[in-house]
């Protein structure tokens, strides 16, 4: 098949985001927004994730806006699967939070196993176009070593791992670096 | 295991989205990656994506002239946006959540974080959403919003502009955008339009004035046409999708 149309270009989301993708954010109050930062998942391992987005200066970013999506604890996306979900930096202190479970092994192109992860979008003022990223985790060392995206990776393979909080049972820290040497690996899928 | 989990699709034209960074655009110095993205093909991760249903929807979310109502209609230009929804192969995209925010009638956003001088509207929030029909078709009622202005590189201003938020079947298809106004001076002095390169992409950002689809003394209309990224094959058995 060739292509008959071009994408509709990208376009930043800017500081205002929140008012159209979580209004109570923004101070607007609407019934049935029904999007937040806990995926439907149920079954597996509760984890919460928490970060910060910092910029090429190491500044955090107070205005970002975050979505994962990510398989089930089996690695399946069955029909009404709800492994989405939706946050944003927060205002004050720049942190992000996501409530979901440990996501299973996903099939890769060639059927064999792609590690744990879940999808990572960022959007944000000064974002032309959404950064895709994902979020692998580094207590998974041996599934990691034979994932091939990771894999693929020739630097910075690390800022993709989140870490285990050592206080805290079931919680990750992943911070994402938009520039700069600790840059976060981002990716054209 | 699916073994229908092959690439699906073509990585995006960089060349015609805007580039991460665009110095004129002066918060995107900070914030775009030094390191080039790298190419990874689809799998399921990509080509799944979460499915939204009109049980998303509230009894108003697609007329902004009514979801904010506190003592009358909004102050402004009711306009209806309308639209189809296809992907690079020309299909439309159906049950598509599209997500809308802007400024009101003078240029303010209802936002905690938006101190502009020009007045809220407390008829009017900004906020609105609708999903595609099986054809690929979408419509909203609103206001046209004001231009406003911002900090860039100096004091500078926005064109009217309506942001966008699109959720096609796979996350691969996740984009946000705007769409700007026919005939707006401004568009062409715009860094953020600008930031997109090529004139033919910015002629896709521009709703054109739809006068079939004003409503007799009532709302003007403007015309959107939204296209996704498309997936090279179908699926051969039923991928949640
Ligand atoms: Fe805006």
């Amino acid at each position: 098949m060739k292509k008959q149309l071009k994408e509709t270009p990208s376009q930043t989301a800017g500081p205002y985001v929140h008012i159209g993708l979580l209004p109570d954010v923004a101070g607007i109050d609407v019934k049935h927004h029904g999007i937040t930062g806990h995926t439907g998942l149920k079954d597996g391992t509760p984890i919460t994730i928490t970060g910060v987005v910092r910029d090429g200066s190491g500044e955090i970013v107070k205005d970002a806006l975050l979505e994962i999506w990510q398989a089930a604890d089996d690695g399946q996306f069955a029909d009404g699967h709800n492994g989405f979900a939706r946050c944003h930096t927060d205002f004050e202190t720049g942190e992000f939070r996501f409530e979901t479970v440990k996501p299973g092994p996903v099939a890769w192109t060639d059927g064999s196993s792609q590690a744990p992860h879940m999808t990572l979008m960022i959007f944000a003022r000064g974002i032309n176009i959404h950064l895709h990223t994902r979020i692998y985790f580094a207590d998974e060392a041996a599934a990691n070593a034979a994932d091939p995206v990771l894999n693929a990776i020739t630097a910075g393979r690390e800022t993709l791992l989140a870490k285990p909080d050592t206080n805290s049972n079931n919680s990750y820290r992943f911070d994402v670096s938009l520039q700069g040497e600790a840059e976060t690996v981002f990716f054209d899928i | 295991m699916a073994s229908n989990t092959k690439p699906a699709f073509a990585p995006r034209d960089r060349t015609w989205h805007p580039k991460g960074l665009t110095p004129a655009y002066n918060s995107s110095v900070l914030r775009s990656p030094k390191r080039a993205l790298l190419q990874m093909p689809t799998s399921l991760s990509e080509t799944s994506g979460p499915v939204f249903g009109h049980d998303m929807l509230g009894e108003n979310d697609a007329d902004m002239l009514a979801n904010a109502v506190v003592d009358g209609d909004p102050v402004g230009e009711r306009i209806v946006v309308s639209g189809r929804v296809l992907d690079e192969y020309a299909r439309p995209q159906a049950g598509v959540l599209i997500e809308v925010w802007q400024a009101n009638a003078g240029g303010r956003y209802r936002h905690i974080r938006d101190g502009y001088l020009a007045p809220l509207d407390p008829n009017f929030s900004g906020y609105g959403r609708c999903l595609s029909d099986s054809h690929g078709n979408y419509s909203f009622r609103t206001i046209r919003p004001g231009p406003y202005p911002f900090p860039n590189n100096g004091p500078a201003w926005r064109p009217a502009h309506i942001h966008l938020s699109l959720f096609g079947a796979s996350f691969a298809q996740r984009l946000i955008t705007q769409f700007y106004f026919e005939g707006d001076p401004l568009i062409r002095h715009c860094a953020i339009v600008n930031a997109v390169s090529d004139p033919a992409a910015v002629d896709r950002l521009v709703a054109r004035l739809d006068l079939d689809n004003a409503v007799p003394f009532d709302a003007l209309a403007y015309k959107f046409d939204i296209v996704l990224r498309g997936r090279e094959e179908t699926p051969l058995d039923a991928e949640h999708g």
